[in-house]
């Protein structure tokens, strides 16, 4: 499950911004009639379905999945969780619906028609995630729900929906799509157009997709702060080890790398920033900060996974954003950036940074939540099926992943290196 | 009849919106597969015209009509948890199976068309394209047919007890006669429904005659099965048998099925395409819908029946809001869709009947 969902997220990230590039580019061609910039939007269009495809069945195998493997959680949660997911549907649908009159309409509708299911596609596959994000959200902090001896007595999805979590979550996650996607084909054609010189077809896509990714990832950075301050509140231990954080106390300090240590109490190693993370998580350098001590050993998330995967986050966000901010100084400057050769080899270099960041934020939130499935309510050892021998649907499923993973690869770099004339 | 209606709330209201849900699946997403069954057939000289038409059939639709299973499965974890909690436990493995071959029929049909692949591979991709869709639909057919015997509730009832051996509580309760007649049914009548529609939408008197001889042998096949997976319920699965057989609502479904299919032979005998489209269609609603009614009020027969499954009211009522409000919104887009890519009147050799029957008399002359 968590690698069907692993390999399910950077699909679904695509699948969220790839539209909104092709938009743009049909957009620009229609405003402008430079013929480069409807190549541009056929080539992603061409993207778009490919990853919307592998995107649609990975999440019909998450939507089975859910109940194959954790029966006993959506027996709890599909009365609550369920809402989101129908609406989630309804988004697919249409953007499954508009996909196929974009991608096959190109003769048959009006040129405003086309445009319009195009600008459908991006916000329909936006709004998917949104609904989704919300089941996490949920499970995070669940509201909505009244559990008595095991039994559900009171329940509100749609407070559910609107749990603290909900708006930190939507907002990082959305943010994260835009970051890691556009920033990853800014860096492929910053790469061929570092190695090819200057390429208008490679110019004009660089540029569209660095329009999206440059402010999405200057600003993630904030959302991350804003969702650090959630957790905080709402998840005391889940911060705690995120940081490597022992003891309680007052004014605690920021670590940057470390190895948290559960035997010993104690993270080694770590640069330690004083009052940093009172400061980051309350925005009060003497705040208190709960330690893991204050908690049970048997609550405690693996910390050194969950600890290093949150370093890695925000590691990478951190250097997308710096070079972010310095593609945006040149462009403001009115430099050119494609002339800018160091400034192109930072961009290619970061190209799949965003990707592994969202895998490591996604490992921060799930791993950071265990041993709970649904936080405080459900544990992750309950929910499972009871069905023996997991172990060979999983490998089974891990192999279909790797191979299709390989094979998008391949498919998506014939697309982008097919001849530009 | 009229205790039936009287005994019907929002609940069952909802049960029957996911039997329409699934409906739309069979009749959109089952063609798509039973089109992947043609293109593993492709036979004759204009074989690969053949694939070329069931190709561009698909293309455009198939993602939305994909989407209607997981409408499908979403609606059934949101209403009726209970039902859904028991049936993925005792039906793991066919669901796992038909997954892997969702996953590898969708995702070999756009590596086809996208990637710039040697011959080889392409083969390879249709290869997988319609293994898959021959594997899908037969797995399908068998977790239905698993859930109509009764078994998959016994089982999982045992389990939850406890003490289970893996083969009786995973294995046999789907392992059976029964399921497996019913997915090779729904494996024919996939076939069927593609062939009626890929007749209808051809654009040449060559292709439409291939589609039609194949529709026919489908139709002749889905008689056969639909025997079989009859004669076998007697032992396997009364209750559908008895359903099916003998509630007051048997007859007029089963005259119904029988007019529809009558009708469907008839109109491709005859070359009205149109008319067996509808008819066709019809038929395999009736089916679906008499299976459904047959295992009423059941969800999971024998252990849960709608009322014994059902979310919380809250739930339930939102759910309701949340469908009706995407109907609003759907139904519009899926006709701009369909609309879009249906055949044009003009693009269709021959489309009126008395120059089609000429046309036929001529070819049957020469």
């Amino acid at each position: 499950m968590a690698m069907s969902l692993g390999f399910h997220i950077v699909f679904a990230e695509i699948g969220i911004a790839m539209p909104l590039l092709m938009v743009l580019a049909e957009w620009r061609w229609r405003r402008t009639g430079d013929e480069t910039y409807l190549k541009l939007a056929k080539r992603w269009a061409k993207g778009s379905a490919v990853l919307f495809a592998v995107g649609a069945v990975s999440g019909t195998v998450l939507s089975f999945e859910l109940g194959l493997l954790w029966p006993r959680f959506m027996k709890f949660a599909g009365p609550i969780i369920g809402i989101p997911f129908s609406l989630e549907g309804f988004a697919f649908f249409t953007e499954a619906i508009f996909l196929g009159v974009y991608l096959y309409g190109w003769e048959k509708i009006s040129a405003r028609a086309h445009l319009a299911s195009g600008v459908i596609v991006a916000l329909s596959g936006a709004a998917s995630a949104v609904f989704v994000v919300m089941v996490n959200a949920w499970m995070n902090t669940p509201t909505g729900i009244t559990v008595v001896d095991g039994q559900i007595t009171e329940l509100d999805p749609i407070a559910g929906m609107l749990n603290p979590s909900t708006l930190q979550q939507v907002v990082h996650m959305l943010i994260a799509a835009y970051a890691a996607t556009a920033l990853a084909v800014a860096g492929l054609h910053a790469a061929i157009l570092r190695r090819k010189g200057e390429v208008v077809f490679h110019r004009r896509a660089m540029m569209i997709a660095l329009a999206v990714g440059v402010p999405a990832a200057i600003l993630q950075p904030l959302s991350g702060d804003l969702s650090a301050r959630v957790v905080a509140k709402w998840q005391p231990i889940k911060l705690a080890a995120l940081e490597g954080h022992f003891e309680t106390q007052a004014g605690a300090p920021l670590r940057i790398g470390g190895i948290p240590d559960a035997n010993a109490m104690t993270t080694r190693y770590a640069i330690e920033i004083p009052r940093g993370l009172s400061l980051l998580a309350f925005h009060d350098p003497n705040a208190v900060v709960i330690g893991l001590k204050k908690f049970s050993r048997d609550y405690w998330p693996p910390l050194v996974p969950v600890h290093f995967a949150f370093q890695i986050m925000v590691g990478l966000g951190t250097i997308m954003a710096l070079v972010g901010v310095w593609t945006a100084v040149t462009h403001f400057r009115r430099r050119d950036i494609v002339a800018n050769r160091k400034l192109l080899l930072a961009l290619a270099i970061i190209t799949p940074f965003g990707f592994i960041a969202t895998e490591a934020g996604w490992t921060v939130t799930e791993v950071g939540r265990q041993p709970w499935v649904v936080n405080g309510l459900v544990k992750t050892a309950d929910a499972v099926t009871p069905m023996t021998g997991l172990f060979y649907p999983m490998l089974l499923f891990t192999l279909l992943y790797v191979g299709l993973t390989a094979i998008v690869v391949a498919v998506m770099r014939s697309i982008v290196s097919e001849p530009t004339a | 009849m009229s205790a039936f209606f009287a005994s019907l709330g929002l609940p069952e209201v909802i049960a029957g919106l996911i039997v329409v849900a699934l409906n739309a699946y069979v009749l959109t997403g089952g063609a798509d597969f039973g089109g992947g069954v043609w293109d593993l057939l492709a036979r004759g000289q204009n074989r690969e015209e053949q694939r070329r038409h069931i190709a561009d059939s698909l293309a455009p639709i198939w993602e939305a009509n994909h989407v209607w299973l997981i409408v499908v499965v979403v609606m059934l974890f949101t209403a009726f948890p209970a039902a859904f909690q028991q049936i993925a436990i005792v039906l793991h493995i066919p669901l796992t199976i038909m997954l892997i071959g969702i996953v590898l029929r969708g995702s070999a049909f756009v590596f086809r068309s996208y990637g710039a692949w040697t011959k080889a591979a392409r083969d390879r991709w249709s290869a997988t394209f319609a293994v898959a869709s021959v594997v899908t639909p037969v797995v399908l057919g068998i977790s239905i047919g698993a859930l109509a015997t009764g078994d998959v509730g016994a089982a999982a009832e045992r389990i939850e007890k406890g003490g289970v051996s893996f083969a009786d509580g995973f294995v046999k309760p789907w392992l059976g006669v029964f399921p497996v007649a019913t997915g090779l049914f729904a494996l024919a009548l996939f076939a069927f429904l593609a062939a009626v529609y890929l007749a209808y939408g051809a654009k040449t008197d060559d292709l439409r005659e291939a589609f039609r001889k194949r529709a026919l042998g489908a139709a002749v096949a889905v008689a056969v099965l639909a025997a079989l997976a009859l004669f076998t319920s007697y032992r396997e699965a009364p209750r559908v048998a008895g359903g099916v057989t003998g509630s007051a609502w048997a007859l007029p479904l089963h005259v119904l099925t029988a007019i529809a299919a009558i009708g469907a032979i008839v109109a491709l005998v005859k070359r009205s395409y149109g008319a067996a489209r509808v008819t066709a269609a019809a038929q395999v609603t009736f089916i679906l819908w008499g299976w459904v009614l047959s295992q009423y009020p059941f969800v999971v027969p024998d252990t849960l029946t709608i009322r014994d499954s059902v979310a919380p009211r809250a739930t339930l009522t939102l759910l309701f809001i949340g469908l009706a409000v995407g109907t609003l919104i759907l139904a519009p887009a899926l006709r701009y869709l369909y609309g879009i890519f249906a055949v044009q009147p003009e693009e269709v050799a021959g489309r009126n009947r008395g120059e089609r029957r000429r046309k036929a008399k001529e070819r049957t002359k020469s």
